[in-house]
């Protein structure tokens, strides 16, 4: 399988992170509300490195499964990691003063989404579309 | 030796030439050989072999000075910095080369002649390198001073109604001069109603999101009343799926509606003139 990544150091990175996930989106065929939802996606989970962790990378995969097609985002950091995932996960919780609706907004986004964390060496998140 | 080297390099000039360009032909990066014609492959080749053999007879500043201006030359032809650290390693070679088939070095005055063309190359690759980069910085900080003009401008389009057309990528920085153009601009043009038009926005995630309601929250504070125009049918899916919450700030879908509503929202409308 095809896979590419796009490591995430600047702001600017965020933009090369997300339009790497365009072409594959484009590619694979999804329509223009997914490839919005995915590139959507990806800018949030590149910007929590970017604020969160400092540095990390984005993985665009594609996938197959029998007869179904998709992609995934990997989101890979070695930052501070995340203590209490359940909480991350509400709507409108946020420790930079942003709507916090990011992570939570990822998994509507997307079809799977999961994600580990250990505090103290990073986080792994990843999540899935299925072209339909 | 340097002397030998000189001589070697003068007498063959044309010789050199032609190896080069037929070498970095099958060497170098294809984006550079494919990014121009045959000729002016030819006629750059020519001029980075004779900046090469001016470092001989010129001084130390006029050649600095050539070599700033080639390599902006060539930044603009799009070469690769490798294009020009391989082509001195490959003119290094073809010299080494031809003066051991001349007979000029043996294996006794090869540590001589390393020595000497390696105290000939490294300043070289030193001012190349520099003056490569520094015209490449400008360039990106130039266009950084480009992007930045055409960032965010608040157009006053009829009395009391202005327009924010936002095209690209928001960034920190963007979003900072969005905020500080479009209070400025309210007051300057006594705007009651400023339309924020985001069609050209690509991707509106949470970050934005919260920058133009931010805005918006600012531009009430200060006495107008903000709508956010041209939302694009899978920004809004996207808006929704994302669950932020929009309710405090108005929206249409596209510019004409907005201009509309605030003529409407200033007590105005347009109608067409019987003739």
């Amino acid at each position: 399988m095809m896979d590419s990544s796009v490591k995430i150091i600047n702001e600017w990175d965020i933009v090369a992170a997300r339009q790497l996930g365009r072409n594959v989106a484009k590619e694979l065929g999804f329509g223009t509300v997914d490839q919005a939802r995915i590139t959507t996606a990806i800018s949030e989970l590149a910007r929590n490195i970017y604020l969160y962790a400092g540095q990390g990378e984005i993985t665009i995969e594609k996938i197959e499964s029998g007869t179904k097609k998709g992609m995934t985002i990997i989101s890979r950091d070695a930052g501070p990691g995340i203590p209490d995932l359940r909480k991350v996960m509400e709507d409108g919780f946020s420790t930079s003063g942003g709507l916090g609706a990011g992570l939570p907004g990822v998994k509507r986004l997307m079809d799977e989404f999961s994600i580990e964390s250990t505090p103290g060496e990073g986080t792994l998140i990843q999540s899935v579309k299925w072209l339909k | 030796m340097r002397k030998k080297i000189f001589q070697y390099v003068q007498s063959h000039s044309d010789e050199i030439l032609n190896e080069w360009i037929e070498l970095m032909r099958t060497e170098a990066d294809d984006r550079a050989v494919q990014a121009m014609s045959d000729h002016m492959f030819v006629k750059t080749s020519a001029d980075f072999v004779a900046l090469v053999m001016s470092n001989f007879s010129e001084s130390e500043e006029v050649f600095h000075e050539r070599a700033v201006d080639f390599s902006e030359r060539i930044v603009r032809l799009g070469w690769p910095l490798t294009m020009m650290t391989d082509g001195l390693r490959v003119f290094g070679q073809i010299v080494e080369n031809g003066m051991k088939k001349e007979g000029i070095i043996d294996q006794v005055s090869y540590f001589d002649f390393t020595a000497e063309i390696n105290n000939w190359m490294f300043p070289m690759y030193k001012t190349i390198t520099q003056a490569y980069t520094t015209s490449w910085e400008r360039t990106v900080s130039l266009q950084k001073i480009a992007l930045q003009e055409l960032s965010a401008p608040l157009i006053p389009v009829f009395d009391k109604i202005s327009v924010m057309p936002l095209v690209g990528t928001i960034d920190t920085e963007r979003a900072k001069q969005i905020m500080e153009n479009l209070l400025e601009g309210v007051v300057n043009h006594r705007a009651e109603v400023v339309l924020i038009d985001i069609t050209g926005v690509p991707v509106v995630d949470t970050m934005v999101a919260h920058h133009i309601i931010q805005a918006a929250e600012a531009v009430r504070l200060v006495g107008a009343k903000c709508t956010i125009v041209g939302i694009r049918p899978e920004i809004a899916q996207t808006i929704v799926n994302l669950g932020i919450n929009l309710e405090d700030v108005t929206t249409t879908s596209t510019l004409k509606k907005g201009v509309e509503q605030a003529l409407a929202m200033t007590s105005r409308k347009i109608v067409e003139v019987q003739e």
